[in-house]
């Protein structure tokens, strides 16, 4: 929370400075008939106004500290030339402008709007369209990307780029988003104590939210929906996801989360709905997952190999396929006091808590995966019988995989 | 064989047993959508209660009005009809009222529901025509055995076997077999095992359908790789279609040769 206080208190100053320079206005019968003419002729900590209309220009360059702001949406039309908006200097901030028409390259990333080593820089309230890469942030700290609509059309991962990516950065808030369309939603590579909160990401060709050797990050109270692939959390320490709703990330090969090699993370209070796999754990240590919601998955929880010190508490499985699956019978992960939609057994002295233990991995699942061809057994009337006997004397799950606790209703 | 058939449907259609069965499917219509008022989770559901029931009163059904129409059938064979339009109009008759009671049954309730405006009418349509075929062919299953048997206790024991190996121990040498062979490529082998039979055949067709093929992975591309294409959507229903044919047929043959 001071992390965003402290961003507030930063952008008051920032906005206190700018406006003790001077008023460019921008328009088509002004002094300045282009931004590129007005960026020229400013001086630093100047206000540019810029008047609705279209302007067609590209390769715009802020290199010093400048406010660009734009009235009622005026549009940059780029003309699929190339990068359209590029910040090269600290304390800049771009907001209300329409970026349409960024160039596509496969040797150059391309973007909207670019920020380069440069500090105390907002991207606010900008609409992107028809875009290669969205918002594209290098080597940059403490800035704000806040209430972005960045609406692709991505078809293909390999043509496509990322809608917020962030590279090398450090102390970012991107805040009230919402990215379509575009092959990540928000992209984090080597990017520390990065605040993502209240974003919508949905409809992405590949992740709505990926990370790659990020750490101390934190995203909250997002939407991730219909993605080829929901998150992906790889190769980062740290993480704290919080609040977020994960829904209808359904097809053969996707998730809502997918975790892999990821050390020391919190996840909680988020909800997993309609997703083929809830989660998906692979390498994850010391994890803990706490009042997670899974509704509706195919598999709320899908744990491959080499997943210790997890633990898994207060979690509500409703109405899936198969809430866990399990590839081994090593067992080191802690299952203890969860909610489970299947259990069906009795508590006697009426603590809330089921007086026998629940097996959460069906011997189906664990046939499943044992021979993935089986699945096409599912659904038929023998499996629900064996899965039936193996409920009542279990022989073949393993047995120390077991939820000792199980609630009778509900958590909250 | 045409009045035989129609006099064997109206005398079934006016049976006690038929309207049972129209009204357990009835309730159950309208019990799963009053429970749950998402039609394609209704259509999952449905699915396991058809591939189960259907071929079961199909089976019991079939031998059941075969031994107890016994005395009329010999009745006919006595007058100069063709044997073949008897037991012909017979099966067509049980299986036929056993259908009408499917289609009618879970139909009126989806139908009210306001089936007619949802996206599930193809998966629903398909499933009440996989119920058809199914209850054709186990008709036709039980006719076979109740023709080559005499013996009503013996008839009754063989075609409850024969539900049970359909439904139940099929699957179970079905997995046991892809376990045993689970270092060698099986995605071939389990499509042809799931199409000899029915009961599977009719399973991975409606779920192949749904949403839920998500989870079959990649075996369940393979599937969907065969009969997602008109082919193999027809050489399914070939399948099924022979289903149908053959045991009638030897049904027929045997009747036609039988010592009454």
């Amino acid at each position: 929370m001071y992390r965003v206080i402290t961003f507030c208190m930063i952008l008051w100053s920032l906005a206190g400075i700018a406006q003790s320079g001077n008023l460019l206005v921008v328009c088509e019968d002004c002094e300045y008939k282009t931004v590129a003419e007005a960026i020229r002729n400013a001086d630093a900590y100047d206000t540019l106004r810029i008047e609705p209309g279209i302007y067609r220009e590209y390769n715009l360059v802020i290199d010093k500290p400048l406010t660009l702001q734009g009235v009622n949406l005026p549009t940059i039309d780029g003309g699929d030339m190339g990068e359209i908006i590029t910040i090269q200097s600290d304390n800049v901030t771009v907001s209300g402008i329409r970026v349409i028409n960024v160039g596509t390259s496969y040797t150059k990333d391309f973007a909207a709007v670019r920020a380069v080593k440069s500090r105390n820089f907002a991207i606010r309230d900008m609409l992107m369209e028809k875009l290669f890469f969205g918002i594209y942030l290098e080597k940059s700290a403490h800035g704000v990307v806040s209430g972005n609509k960045i609406l692709g059309d991505a078809e293909e991962e390999f043509n496509s780029g990322n809608g917020i990516q962030l590279w090398h950065c450090d102390s970012i808030a991107v805040t009230g988003n919402h990215v379509e369309k575009v092959r990540d939603g928000i992209y984090l590579e080597f990017s520390d104590n990065i605040n993502i909160s209240g974003n919508t990401s949905s409809n992405n060709v590949r992740y709505g939210l990926h990370f790659m050797f990020s750490n101390n990050d934190l995203y909250e109270g997002n939407l991730f929906e219909n993605n080829g692939a929901g998150v992906a959390v790889m190769f980062s320490k740290r993480i704290v996801m919080k609040g977020n709703t994960f829904k209808k990330n359904w097809g053969t090969a996707a998730f809502g989360l997918l975790l892999k090699e990821i050390n020391d993370s919190e996840i909680y209070d988020n909800r997993f709905l309609d997703n083929t796999i809830g989660i998906q754990i692979e390498g994850a240590n010391r994890l803990t997952y706490r009042n997670n919601l899974f509704s509706n998955n195919g598999w709320a929880l899908k744990v491959r190999g080499a997943c210790y010190g997890n633990s898994f508490t207060a979690n509500n499985f409703l109405n899936n396929a198969f809430d866990l699956s399990y590839n081994s019978n090593l067992n080191d992960n802690v299952f203890k006091g969860n909610y489970w939609s299947e259990y069906t057994g009795y508590d006697l002295d009426k603590n809330g808590i089921g007086d026998v233990p629940y097996r959460p991995v069906k011997l189906f699942s664990y046939i499943v995966n044992r021979t993935p061809e089986t699945i096409v057994l599912l659904r038929s009337f023998f499996m629900g019988l064996i899965d039936f006997s193996e409920k009542v004397s279990p022989v073949f799950t393993p047995d120390n995989l077991v939820d000792t606790q199980p609630l009778m209703k509900r958590s909250l | 064989m045409y009045k035989i058939l129609k006099y064997c449907f109206y005398d079934l259609i006016r049976s006690r047993w038929s309207y049972v069965y129209f009204l357990f499917y009835l309730l159950l219509g309208f019990m799963l959508l009053f429970l749950n008022n998402d039609l394609s989770k209704a259509v999952i559901t449905l699915l396991n209660i058809i591939i189960v029931l259907v071929p079961l009163i199909g089976t019991i059904f079939g031998i059941m009005y075969f031994y107890n129409s016994k005395e009329f059938t010999e009745l006919l064979l006595a007058q100069p009809i063709r044997r073949r339009s008897i037991f012909l109009g017979l099966y067509l008759g049980v299986a036929g009222s056993l259908s009408v009671s499917l289609v009618l049954g879970l139909g009126i309730p989806f139908v009210l529901y306001g089936l007619m405006k949802s996206g599930v009418i193809w998966d629903f349509g398909l499933l009440l025509l996989i119920g058809t075929a199914l209850s054709f062919i186990f008709t036709a299953l039980s006719f076979n055995i109740a023709v080559t048997q005499d013996n009503k206790i013996k008839g009754f024991g063989y075609s409850v076997l024969l539900w049970l190996f359909m439904a139940v121990i099929y699957d179970g040498l079905f997995l046991l077999s892809l376990i045993f062979f689970e270092e060698y490529p099986l995605d071939r082998y389990s499509l042809g095992a799931t199409l000899l039979n029915p009961i599977d055949l009719s399973r991975i067709l409606i779920l192949l359908k749904l949403d839920i093929a998500a989870l079959l992975g990649y075996t369940g591309a393979v599937f969907k790789g065969f009969f997602g294409t008109n082919a193999g959507f027809l050489i399914a229903m070939a399948v099924l279609s022979l289903w149908v044919v053959l045991p009638t047929g030897r049904m027929i043959f045997k009747a036609e040769r039988k010592d009454f």
